[in-house]
């Protein structure tokens, strides 16, 4: 038995076999495989090899014309896989070191591309880059048909990678994945994001994870405690299948409330909106009793396909979602991206700090095809329900007035060829940075909504990577010089009587909410697994309460003491959801 | 079977020595024959139908191998394999005209 800590980034408790999606891009780990395996290892090698070939072969076939260079490197990549010798030298290794048919191609090239390497000669020792191509090949051929596998699973497995990428997610047979575990990853990685989505546990950061298990473990994923323990002992298994038995118990009495309105015990109503990335998600928000979606996440359009997504694409999105809907709130965030995440965009010169660079709004508004696109998109779907713009990363009110001004460009081109859309569409500013929270009582007369990304907002206000485990004890929302940030956004949206939603990770987290709605929040917009947990706890305070552990919490200086207080109170109210 | 065995002596003349390419028109040329064929540079003895472990000799310009061939026609080898690698040359530039570009394969 070995138990593993990691970041808990989505609630519920999985124990299952390991499905483990290792990535050529990172070395292979070591993993055993019982003397039984051997025969099924060797028959991998031999499928992936004739694989390799056939396509190697099936390409020069294609390419006819292609360069001699080009052609004599796929020779030698021939070569390479016709060579009995390599191969015998490779089954050898797995018969008798009993490890999987990844880890030997990958150890046996890239040993002898290091002794090449250690060749004086430059131009020999340059020829280990082709052993690592080959290794490459292999490895894709190896690792591929277990991507493509992910679609096909007929059993329930829990998914263990160094961190999932959205290809892979979008492609995962949501059916049988019962629960993610990474190396890699923080709360707003995409991984995290998207178990939250469908409602799987999760956790991840656990640093090597992939390379601790084999495919025999058995895995207990517990995302509400963010530890994961291979192959529990009897006393283990026991108690975890309790701890799922009453999670599940909880969550089926939480969803009885979703019909229920969100309304505090003397008779405030609190607005719950959902968080979505995917139009299939929506659903998924209606069900758990969203009042609409407070944050669609626009980035999947961009991540997702290969090229950069047309009009059409951004409109049956939005559509789709919009018809979920009816009149009920969808605010659209525009772009949130760097140039670098765009896999459209050709790489042009890495940026020394990402976080700080060229991204989000900033990134739109110097490249004005780009941000009209989605723009006209938004705006054609606003006379489907009640849609709503939202700017992210707004730092200062040009910003904010320059997004203004090429909506209202993109308006007028609509108006030329008689497109309808709703010409009052409320805009909102994301309110993420410090100097944007400073700035709130100006940006206010700009605007008619705020939404505060308490995430990126925590981020640079106190300077810290929350995935970077040596500082992360550092990032809380907890920290008092987050909390007067915020207490003064919601100051200056009330003063200039313009709506404010919270759509950070705060919003579903059940210690913070007394404080929220104590600190004048009555909107929140979360991922929707948590709605009915959110709303169990609004309709178990008073906002007097709320309000006087949130006059208890403006006196008090340190984030630990912070964190006690509120998480004490939470658990007065709802006890088991902790 | 003691007189089916050759050997000769060759020396890598290209200026790029033994890489890839070259190591693989080696191998396409000794798996030609039935003889079992290796070659040695005095430290490492390898078999010279695999094109892995030709590779890791990481002959360049000027190395001396040894090649080895046993077998009914390992005379015929290792004739045909000291022509591709001293008069061919695997058809690349020799060591006065390593420069730039020429025989390099990017």
């Amino acid at each position: 038995m070995e138990i593993k800590k990691g970041i808990a980034v989505s609630p519920g408790i999985a124990i299952s076999k390991p499905f483990i999606i290792d990535s050529k891009d990172y070395r292979i780990p070591r993993r055993s495989i019982a003397p039984t395996q051997v025969d099924e290892q060797i028959k991998r090698i031999d499928d992936a090899f004739s694989a390799a070939e056939e396509e190697l072969t099936s390409f020069g076939r294609e390419q006819e014309m292609v360069e001699e260079s080009i052609r004599d490197i796929f020779a030698v990549h021939l070569s390479f896989l016709r060579d009995e010798s390599f191969k015998k030298q490779v089954i050898t290794f797995i018969k008798d070191d009993l490890v999987t048919a990844e880890y030997a191609v990958s150890t046996i090239l890239r040993e002898a591309a290091a002794k090449l390497a250690a060749v004086e000669d430059s131009y020999i020792s340059e020829r280990a880059a082709d052993i690592y191509d080959i290794e490459k090949r292999l490895l894709t051929q190896l690792l591929g048909k277990i991507t493509r596998d992910v679609d096909q699973l007929s059993e329930e497995v829990v998914i263990i990678a160094h961190d999932l990428t959205p290809t892979q997610t979008a492609s995962l047979n949501r059916t049988f994945v019962k629960g993610f575990a990474t190396d890699s990853g923080g709360r707003t990685s995409h991984t995290a994001i998207v178990a939250r989505c469908l409602a799987i546990p999760a956790v991840v950061a656990l640093e090597d994870i992939t390379s601790t298990i084999t495919s025999e473990s058995t895995v207990i994923i517990d995302g509400n405690r963010g530890v994961v323990i291979i192959d529990p002992d009897e006393d283990a298994l026991v108690q975890y299948e309790r701890y799922a038995r009453d999670f599940n118990r909880l969550e089926i009495k939480l969803k009885a409330l979703s019909d229920k309105p969100a309304i505090t015990r003397d008779g405030v109503e609190i607005e719950l909106l959902g968080n979505i990335e995917f139009p299939g998600e929506a659903h998924l928000a209606v069900e758990n009793g969203a009042g609409g979606i407070g944050l669609y996440r626009s980035e999947f359009l961009y991540l997702y396909s290969g090229s950069e997504p047309t009009e059409e694409d951004h409109y049956e999105a939005y559509s789709e979602t919009v018809r979920n809907f009816k009149d009920q709130p969808i605010v659209i965030r525009t772009m949130d991206l760097g140039g670098d995440k765009l896999p459209h965009v050709k790489r042009s010169e890495a940026e020394g700090n990402p976080v700080l660079g060229l991204k989000s709004i900033r990134y739109c508004l110097q490249n004005l095809t780009l941000f009209k696109t989605q723009l006209r998109a938004i705006l054609r779907a606003s006379v489907l329900g009640d849609v709503r713009i939202m700017f992210p990363m707004i730092t200062n009110l040009q910003e904010l007035r320059q997004a203004k001004m090429i909506l209202r460009d993109v308006m007028e081109d609509l108006d030329e060829y008689a497109v309808p859309y709703n010409a009052s569409i409320p805009i909102g500013a994301m309110i993420e940075t410090p100097s944007a929270a400073l700035m709130a009582s100006l940006l206010a007369k700009d605007c008619d909504f705020f939404s505060v990304g308490t995430n990126d907002l925590i981020q640079y206000t106190l300077a810290v990577d929350r995935a970077n485990e040596r500082v992360s004890s550092l990032y809380s929302v907890a920290d008092p010089a987050v909390l007067r940030l915020l207490r003064g956004v919601i100051h200056d949206a009330h003063k200039a009587k313009i709506a404010l939603s919270v759509c950070g990770e705060v919003a579903g987290d059940p210690e913070y909410i007394m404080l929220l709605l104590g600190m004048g929040v009555r909107s929140l917009s979360l991922a929707p697994p948590m709605i009915p947990e959110i709303k169990q706890i609004i309709r178990s305070v008073t906002i007097e309460e709320c309000n006087q552990l949130a006059r208890k919490i403006a006196t008090m200086d340190s984030q630990r003491q912070i964190k006690n207080y509120v998480r004490d109170a939470a658990i007065k109210i709802l006890p088991e959801a902790f | 079977m003691a007189s089916d065995v050759s050997e000769i002596e060759v020396e890598i003349k290209n200026a790029d020595g033994l890489h890839m390419r070259p190591a693989m028109q080696f191998v396409d040329v000794a798996t030609c024959f039935e003889s079992e064929i290796t070659v040695t540079n005095g430290e490492t003895t390898v078999d010279a139908k695999s094109i892995m472990q030709m590779t890791m000799l990481a002959a360049t310009c000027g190395t001396r191998l040894t090649v080895i061939a046993r077998g009914p026609d390992s005379c015929d080898a290792v004739e045909k394999l000291r022509v591709l690698v001293e008069e061919k040359m695997f058809d690349e530039p020799g060591e006065e005209s390593r420069e730039k570009g020429i025989g390099k394969r990017e």
